[in-house]
């Protein structure tokens, strides 16, 4: 029988699934994370979860991981040392970036940059240069390169990186130049701008492609190692890791393309969050993933989750495709404080991390947080992870008296509103990847999970109205139900600017072929077969002049005829749908993209045992009291292990699980169904 | 003189209790509406300089029209005080004269929209944003002509109309207004957008009405605008003494020959109130670089610069006017009489931010920070391309942020909040030129503990005949220095011509011919630097050497030798800053030469002639 594993490495936590893939039945584990050296947990897990399912490494035939080995390399700046190699007179790129300073009026004053990823010492020019067409202005000459190479070397780079102006349009001498460096620095890993972004925008391609190199040494160290450590167990079938598009790649792919898995991580979220909605049958979903520290939402409209241009890590941005995921600094452990000047409530972005943690954890951490507030509210039973961890209620309540102090109103009061406040700054992330974007957030359900996600999620599906609100099967490890159904995927860009209504679709049909075909051989030496690929295309387009393109779908046949009047037509109601209104100007074609998917695989979910709609006494634990509408209230603890499907749950009531707790609001009822899913809906009057 | 709203309901709001969470809620939701605006503007604008420079500024208001989220402050008041017709449901306003709006915007280049926000036939607030137009007509392409002597000069001055009428649009106004300019595409395109924003703003403030119900909106509105006077009084009351503190900055010249231009402003606090006298500030000038100051605005620059240290998370809003009173003499450089020119008068902006943090930071100097808020430099390039086909480019430059207490200024960055420069491949693909260098300026920032950032040199090759035009200040007087740092380096132009032939351009100058081929070298001004640069880290500073924001020469002034293989020389720049200990400045500001020597050593140092001091006659002083 052929096995599959996720795996999704999180800070506290490594997650498994395992799936038998011809019947569905599913093994969940969790092993404690080791950030010293993730791939440890990896393997360790890996092992006890086949001793769960009494099988061997060699079973298995697929191995799906997501990872946030190039996330934290970014965030804890374990980079390697690039050298850069640009175009004479451009060597400060990096340096003067986009001159934007972030905040308002006077943030100058209190911004700290953070350094840039390319250190200037080690940065290079070569005369050279092309202009906006791609035509050859000045030849790169040997000499001067290898002038340019003596330098990186002194500076003992670990990585090279080429971005030469205008390339986007000309990838030869930046070809060129990597000949040269690869001939004169053996082993040392070179990327080229136009391989990884070959977009316009100098800033943006250079340092994407200049974060592709600094975490390439980490990542291959890692992958390399998890790979050997697998094939050693007899492991050997296809090693996957997911991007941050929410595809996957293969491990060796990951080693050049590292930059595609900076949010890796969140990814297995949102991918996760498809799986499971797609079995409770709902196709327009709002994501809620919310951990210790922080909170990341996204949207899926009609089964497929929206895709930004660009991924943020900490304070890079960086032009590769990502799932749209908004991350706000609001956690479990998100801090509440009043300043003293403005007497205003702020909770966040502070954290108080997993060290002290939050008061209630009891080990030193004195500032209230959002945990300790859900405990004042006796909306977290006393212990967590099925009894592991008792938590202290009276270090939340110290923690949560100086903030109803700082504000002269009562603990529950205080505590309601630090609830209130972290559900509002998560609601603002909501409506960034829906109102914002011209979706209503009524037209979705809201999917909560993560570790903090299905105690808070009643109330932000209450505020987006939302509904039904749903906590997924085993919502603390979904992720790694994510890595392990998705696809594998591949893209590919293109720049432009012609005019639509000059363009030659002729010609853009033919480009559009040879980039299918080119991203369809990577996929096929990914082992993918090409009778299992689905080809996708996409164009970016806007009026002429403005600053950001439109994304549409198109259909390369078509593109050689009516393609071309119906892109626009498609822009004029996709810019009125978005910002209210359409231009009677000339369209202008931006890029070209295209994607290319393997085929989804059929794992199917397993059915819960059925009961009558009442849940059974074994099911409830005890009750308890929780403080909800401005009042005490009586609220039952269900173990979320004994429901069945069909049991229906008043509000205010709590569920618990191993590594989760959901809170059923008053005025609520959530229903269980035949998959275990927990559908919360207002109660009908 | 003033508007009338008309109110179907009359209802007078009620005062009811908002508690502080509630309060915290519709703040953030405030807040999250502000960026909404921004979001759909930049999206959707078309002219690169506010879709990729972000020169264009939103508020939403209360019914009264006090700014609750913004960042210049609200000009609602001083419109509704000058507007002489009626505001209805589905108007939207629409102007850009500054003498009619008491200088919310303050050239005509700046087109303000204005969306008054009904719910139940009552009016609850403001939705407003303005931007800066690439071209509103006038003398020359970019319609800031530094040679005006006049507004009438300077394109069309839209006084209050209506854009929309009851939710009709009038179009024929539309036309007019856009056949005057230069690049009607884009202006009309940058207007749709600025009022879709306002209708962002508009959507958002009906849901929060909705939500919370217009009693409790409103109260909590009064309750914010409360939370920052009381923030503010205690602020005054804790930092600005009774005991008046003066300072005084330059503008460099007015582009006809004459300067430098005074700004003084006098600060000092009554009881519960700060006073900002800019008595002494020099009378404005015949060409146009004269700031129609709006008093309003100035008081939300202050508040600002005052609470940046303490609550940086703070929803600023304009509930703490009333403590500060602003007082400008009639006819001077900051409160010009009609029909005085306006259009360049973005270089006493951007000073009058250096002389705020001066006099803010004068009592407590280890919160000051050195001077660079200097200018905005911009860059106005046209013609007519080998298609024939019209371009116009109007770009803004960046220079150094300057040494600040909590460490070095930026190198070539934005002291405008939210500005970007603009990619030079999309330049170079939509314009007939080429960037051949862009990189900072070593040395340009002051030394100093913490160094200021360096300008930018970007070196522009033209590639069709056009003109150009420049506006840039500092020039002449240098970006002064504080606590021990020194000031950064002047701003230069220079146009190399395709026979090699060199030659110094002013700071401020129009309608420069320019050949294909020609090459401009564009220099900004470097920020000041703060602190003892000899205490500034010497194995960093040999760093910064290898890295090439500071030359080895340049790293004497921080008393740090570097030896020839680019090594830090460790005993010799032990000696160098034992000797050069005496020699670092004790003041709190270092200027730099005084204005004689800087007249006398100007041609042999800018290559220009020294600005003539300016005198006016009775009549105009």
């Amino acid at each position: 029988m052929a096995y599959r594993l996720g795996v999704d490495v999180g800070g506290t936590f490594t997650d498994l699934l395992l799936i038998e893939e011809t019947t569905g039945k599913t093994y969940r584990s969790k092993v404690p994370s080791t950030p010293s050296d993730p791939s440890q947990a990896v393997i360790n897990g890996t092992a006890k979860i086949c001793e769960m399912a009494d099988i061997k490494a060699s079973d298995l035939s697929l191995f799906m991981h997501g990872t946030t080995v190039a996330t934290n390399a970014i965030l804890e700046n374990k980079i390697a040392k690039v050298g850069l190699i640009v175009t004479d007179g451009y060597r400060q790129v990096l340096q003067i970036a986009r001159s934007l300073v972030p905040g308002g009026l006077a943030a100058w004053i209190i911004w700290q940059r953070p350094p840039i990823l390319a250190p200037l010492e080690a940065t290079v020019e070569v005369k050279e240069r092309l202009d906006a067409d791609g035509n050859v202005l000045k030849k790169v000459k040997e000499k001067n390169v290898l002038k340019a190479i003596k330098r990186l070397k002194k500076e003992n780079v670990e990585a090279v990186t080429i971005c030469l102006i205008n390339s986007f349009a000309n990838n030869a001498h930046e070809k060129q130049i990597e000949a040269i460096v690869k001939r004169e620095m053996p082993g040392v890993p070179v990327s080229v701008s136009s391989d990884i972004l070959p977009e316009k925008q100098e800033y943006e391609r250079a340092l994407t492609t200049v974060a592709n190199s600094a975490v390439r040494p980490t990542v291959a160290k890692y992958v390399q190692s998890l790979r050997k450590e697998l094939r050693a167990q007899n492991m050997d079938g296809q090693i996957n890791l997911l991007r941050s598009d929410g595809g996957l790649m293969s491990s060796e792919q990951s080693e050049d393309l590292p930059v595609a898995l900076l949010m890796s991580g969140p990814a297995g979220g949102v991918t996760g969050a498809l799986w499971a909605a797609k079995n409770a049958g709902y196709a327009n979903i709002l994501t809620l993933d919310m951990g210790g520290t922080s909170t990341d939402v996204s949207l899926i409209e009609n089964g497929a989750p929206r895709l930004t241009r660009d991924t943020e890590v900490g304070d890079l941005t960086v032009r590769t495709s990502s799932l749209d995921v908004k991350t706000v600094g609001a956690g479990g452990g998100s801090i509440a404080h009043v300043p003293e000047l403005t007497q205003a409530l702020r909770v966040g972005p502070e954290s108080a991390g997993a060290t002290p943690g939050p008061a209630c954890y009891g080990n030193g951490g004195e500032a209230a947080t959002v945990t300790d507030a859900n405990v004042v509210l006796g909306y977290l039973p006393d212990a967590l992870l099925g009894g592991e961890m008792k938590l202290d209620v009276d270090a939340a309540k110290k923690s949560v008296q100086v903030v109803a102090d700082a504000l002269g109103i009562s603990l529950m009061e205080a505590a309601a509103g630090i609830i209130d406040i972290v559900n509002e700054n998560i609601f603002g992330a909501i409506r960034l990847v829906s109102v914002q974007q011209g979706y209503d957030s009524r037209d979705f359900a809201l999917m909560g999970f993560g570790g903090g996600g299905p105690l808070q999620a009643n109330a932000i599906g209450k505020l987006a109205q939302s509904w039904p609100v749903i906590i997924p099967m085993a919502p603390g490890v979904l992720c790694a139900y994510g890595d392990a159904t998705t696809r594998m995927r591949a893209e590919k860009a293109r720049s432009f600017s012609s005019r639509l209504d000059t363009a030659d679709g002729k010609r853009l049909e033919k480009i559009m072929g040879e980039m299918a075909k080119e991203v369809s051989d990577q996929l096929v030496s990914q082992g993918v077969p090409k009778s299992e690929h689905e080809v996708q295309f996409e164009a970016g387009v806007r009026y002429q002049g403005q600053g950001f393109e439109v994304v549409l779908p198109i259909d390369q046949k078509d593109f050689s005829g009516a393609g071309l009047k119906k892109l626009a037509d498609d822009l004029h109601e996709e810019h009125e749908k978005l910002f209210t209104f359409a231009l009677e100007l000339p369209i202008e074609l931006v890029n070209l993209r295209v994607t290319v998917l393997g085929e989804a695989p059929n794992v199917t979910a397993g059915k819960i045992v059925q009961g009558d709609g009442k849940p059974d006494k074994a099911s409830m634990l005890k009750t308890s009291t929780v403080w909800m509408d401005g009042r005490e209230q009586d609220a039952i603890i269900y173990d979320r292990a004994k429901l069945k499907a069909k049991d229906k749950i008043k509000g205010p009531a709590i569920i618990t699980e191993m590594d989760s707790t959901t809170l059923i609001l008053s005025g609520h009822v959530a229903t269980i169904d035949a998959f275990g899913n927990i559908l919360i809906n207002p109660a009908k009057n | 003189m003033a508007a009338t709203i008309i109110e179907k309901n009359t209802k007078a709001f009620k005062t009811v209790d908002v508690d502080p969470i509630t309060l915290d809620l519709i703040e953030n939701a405030l807040k999250n509406a502000r960026e909404e605006m921004d979001a759909t503007l930049f999206r959707t604008a078309m002219s690169p300089g506010i879709r990729e420079q972000g020169d264009a500024f939103p508020l939403i208001a209360d019914h009264t029209g006090l700014m609750l989220a913004g960042q210049f402050g609200s000009f609602i008041q001083g419109f509704l005080e000058n507007y002489d017709g009626e505001i209805e449901q589905g108007d939207v306003l629409w102007l850009s004269d500054p003498y009619m709006c008491d200088g919310a915007v303050s050239h005509a280049n700046d087109w303000l929209v204005m969306v008054p926000i009904f719910v139940d036939d009552r009016l609850v607030g403001w939705g407003a944003m303005f931007g800066h137009m690439t071209d509103v007509g006038g003398m020359v392409p970019g319609s800031l002509p530094t040679n005006a002597v006049s507004i009438f000069q300077e394109g069309i001055r839209i006084p209050p109309v209506k854009l929309y009428k009851k939710g009709v649009k009038n179009d024929d106004i539309l036309k007019i207004v856009l056949h005057q300019c230069r690049m009607p595409d884009w202006a009309g395109a940058d207007l749709n957008a600025i009022v879709a924003a306002c209708r962002m703003a508009e959507r958002r403030v009906v849901e929060m009405v909705g939500r919370f119900g217009a009693d409790s909106y409103i109260s909590a509105t009064n309750k914010l605008l409360a939370r920052n006077n009381r923030a503010m009084a205690h602020l005054i009351e804790t930092s600005i003494g009774e005991e008046p503190v003066s300072f005084e900055d330059f503008v460099c010249d007015d582009g006809r020959g004459f300067g430098p231009y005074k700004i003084k402003c006098t600060m000092w606090r009554e009881g519960g109130k700060v006073i900002l006298d800019w008595e002494g500030t020099d009378p404005q000038s015949e060409s146009s670089i004269n700031f129609l100051l709006n008093e309003n605005m100035l008081k939300m620059f202050f508040g600002i610069y005052m609470i940046m240290v303490f609550d940086p998370q703070i929803l600023f809003n304009d509930g703490f006017y009333d403590l500060v009173e602003v007082r400008i003499p009639e006819g001077s450089l900051l409160k010009p009489k009609f029909p005085a020119a306006l259009s360049c008068r973005t270089h006493a902006l951007g000073r009058i931010f250096d002389v705020l943090g001066a006099l803010l930071g004068q009592r407590a100097p280890e919160f000051l920070s050195a001077a660079g808020f200097s200018s905005s430099p911009h860059l106005m390039y046209s013609g007519t391309d080998k298609n024939d086909e019209w371009f116009q480019l109007f770009q803004i430059g960046f220079g150094g942020i300057p040494g600040r207490p909590f460490g070095d200024g930026s190198d070539g960055h934005s002291l405008w909040p939210g500005f970007t420069n603009v990619p030079n491949e999309f330049l170079e693909a939509y314009f007939p030129l080429r960037i051949e260098r862009y990189e900072s300026i070593p040395d340009s920032g002051g030394a100093g503990l913490f160094r200021g950032g360096n300008g930018i040199t970007i070196h522009y090759r033209f590639l069709e005949k056009g003109t150009i035009a420049i506006h840039d200040d500092r020039w002449f007087i240098y970006p002064w220095g504080v606590n021990g740092g020194t000031p950064g380096m002047r701003s230069k132009k220079m146009i190399v011509r395709k026979n090699g032939k060199k030659k110094v351009l002013p700071s401020k100058c129009d309608d420069i011919t320019v050949e294909a081929g020609d090459l401009l070298i564009y220099n900004t001004w470097g920020g000041g630097g703060w602190g003892n640069p000899l205490e500034r880290d010497a194995e960093f500073v040999a760093l910064e050497v290898k890295q090439g924001l500071i030359s080895k020469k340049g790293a004497k002034r921080f008393g740090v030798v570097v030896s020839k293989s680019g090594k830090l020389d460790a005993t010799a720049t032990e000696k160098l800053r034992a000797d050069m200990a005496d020699s670092i400045c004790t003041d709190v500001f270092n200027y730099g030469p005084d204005l004689e020597t800087l007249r006398k050593n100007c041609k042999k140092e800018t290559g220009l002639d020294a600005p003539i001091q300016p005198v006016w006659d009775k009549k105009t002083a």
